[in-house]
């Protein structure tokens, strides 16, 4: 009876009854307040303590995806820097297709420091042979010293025994650039008189009748007097400390590579029906 | 059996066996990632764990013959993988000096200590590229240097990594 009186004075004066409202409001909302905290602090045991027990696994869970991600980029980063590098000698393969060679991977170094040398997964059954030269589309690595049926060794430029015809891009100086048992080459013959640059490119001359002419050696990376020859220091072109897949010239005739306009760069022009290949020229 | 004891003097020094086949894989696998590891890792380079083996099996054995005979094996099988430009025979004669250097002293001082260990090691490193050197200059008249910067760091990092090689390999005990 009185509710519906409070409706009738409501509808008669306009009025929302705001005076009971305020006041319940009031009075309820301190325990509103209370309760809501009471169940945010329920809530929040609920997940910070209980819902937890599982917590621990899942951690030990996604650690453990986490690191097998880790490991799949690792692997991932691994095959795309592999795909670039045989890119680069599918590639260089390719503008130079008439040159015979085969490529080869890396499985193994010397076993000892007395010498600088290399294995390759290919030997006599592929057609590699002593003497045979070895590169990379940077440039020379050095030459076949030992084969066998299904391997092969190479000596590296920058190995002690190891020589390569070589001549200044530039000023077209020839001497032959060997290596000293660490990673610059030397540049043995070159005259006080002459001019050489620091940075200037050096190139293989052909002279040695093992690399065609025109592949790059490495670069100058340091000069001083001497007598009578200069003292030359060269940084090589390939990465010599780093190969994991090379070239082999399968020809122990010399052999002539298209010059690439660029000798010191390291990429090689991608080759189309507008840019054949040249011919192999022996001489 | 490992209670096979030399006495020498007043002194107890213990002759270690090892597993069946352990001295055999222990080189297999030190030649295989000395030739192996480079590829990828260029700085593996400086370790000579073939050196590392015939050092910790030469002051294990304890028996100079075994040690000689085992530095030589070992030196040969390195010398054949090092390419033509290295003579069979260069590390082998190096390495059956170390062998029997190495079993010789092993016979004779308690090689258990770490630090005996490393001392050791890095002689025997120093040791074998002057005979290596020794070797080259007389033998092969082939210019060498003695010694240099890039050898004492190499004989130090041989050494740290061999003390912790041959914990490993002592796990190969036949106890």
């Amino acid at each position: 009876m009185l509710q519906v009186l409070l409706l009738a004075v409501q509808i008669k004066r306009d009025s929302q009854g705001r005076l009971i409202r305020v006041w319940t409001v009031g009075a309820v909302s301190p325990f509103e307040r209370a309760g809501s905290s009471g169940f945010g602090w329920v809530r929040e045991t609920w997940r910070h303590y209980f819902a937890l027990q599982n917590t621990t696994r899942d951690n030990e869970q996604l650690r453990r995806e986490n690191d097998a991600l880790k490991m799949q980029i690792t692997q991932l980063q691994g095959k795309a820097a592999e795909s670039d590098r045989l890119a680069a000698l599918l590639s260089f393969r390719r503008s130079n297709a008439d040159v015979p060679m085969i490529a080869a991977r890396v499985i193994g170094a010397s076993a000892g420091a007395a010498s600088l040398t290399i294995q390759l997964d290919r030997g006599e059954r592929d057609g590699i042979r002593k003497n045979m030269g070895v590169i990379t589309p940077d440039g020379v690595v050095g030459k076949v010293v030992e084969s066998y049926p299904n391997a092969s060794q190479v000596l590296l430029l920058t190995d002690k025994d190891s020589g390569v015809g070589a001549m200044l891009a530039d000023s077209r100086i020839q001497s032959p650039v060997g290596g000293q048992g660490e990673p610059l080459l030397v540049m043995k013959y070159v005259p006080n008189d002459d001019d050489v640059k620091l940075g200037e490119k050096v190139i293989t001359s052909g002279m040695d009748r093992i690399f065609p002419r025109d592949l790059p050696v490495g670069i100058v990376a340091e000069i001083k007097s001497g007598n009578p020859f200069k003292q030359i220091r060269i940084k090589p072109a390939a990465n010599l400390e780093r190969l994991e897949e090379v070239l082999i010239l399968l020809s122990l005739r010399p052999l002539e590579m298209k010059n690439e306009e660029n000798t010191g760069d390291p990429q090689p022009p991608a080759t189309g029906a507008a840019n054949p290949p040249p011919a192999v020229k022996p001489r | 059996m490992n209670d096979a004891f030399d006495i020498r003097g007043e002194s107890h020094i213990e002759v270690h066996k090892f597993r069946t086949g352990a001295i055999v894989i222990a080189t297999l696998l030190a030649l295989v990632i000395q030739t192996s590891s480079p590829v990828h890792f260029s700085k593996l380079a400086i370790l000579d764990l073939p050196l590392l083996v015939t050092i910790y099996f030469g002051l294990s054995r304890r028996n100079p013959s075994t040690g000689l005979l085992l530095g030589m094996a070992i030196g040969l099988l390195q010398d054949s993988l090092s390419g033509p430009t290295v003579p069979l025979g260069l590390y082998g004669i190096a390495k059956t000096i170390i062998g029997y250097l190495a079993s010789s002293i092993g016979a004779r001082l308690d090689t258990e200590h770490p630090a005996a260990r490393f001392a050791l090691t890095a002689g025997f490193f120093v040791a074998q590229q002057g005979l290596l050197t020794l070797t080259r200059r007389i033998l092969l008249a082939q210019p060498e240097s003695w010694l240099n910067m890039h050898l004492v760091v190499a004989a130090l990092v041989n050494a740290f990594v061999g003390v912790f090689l041959f914990l490993l390999l002592d796990r190969l005990r036949r106890n």
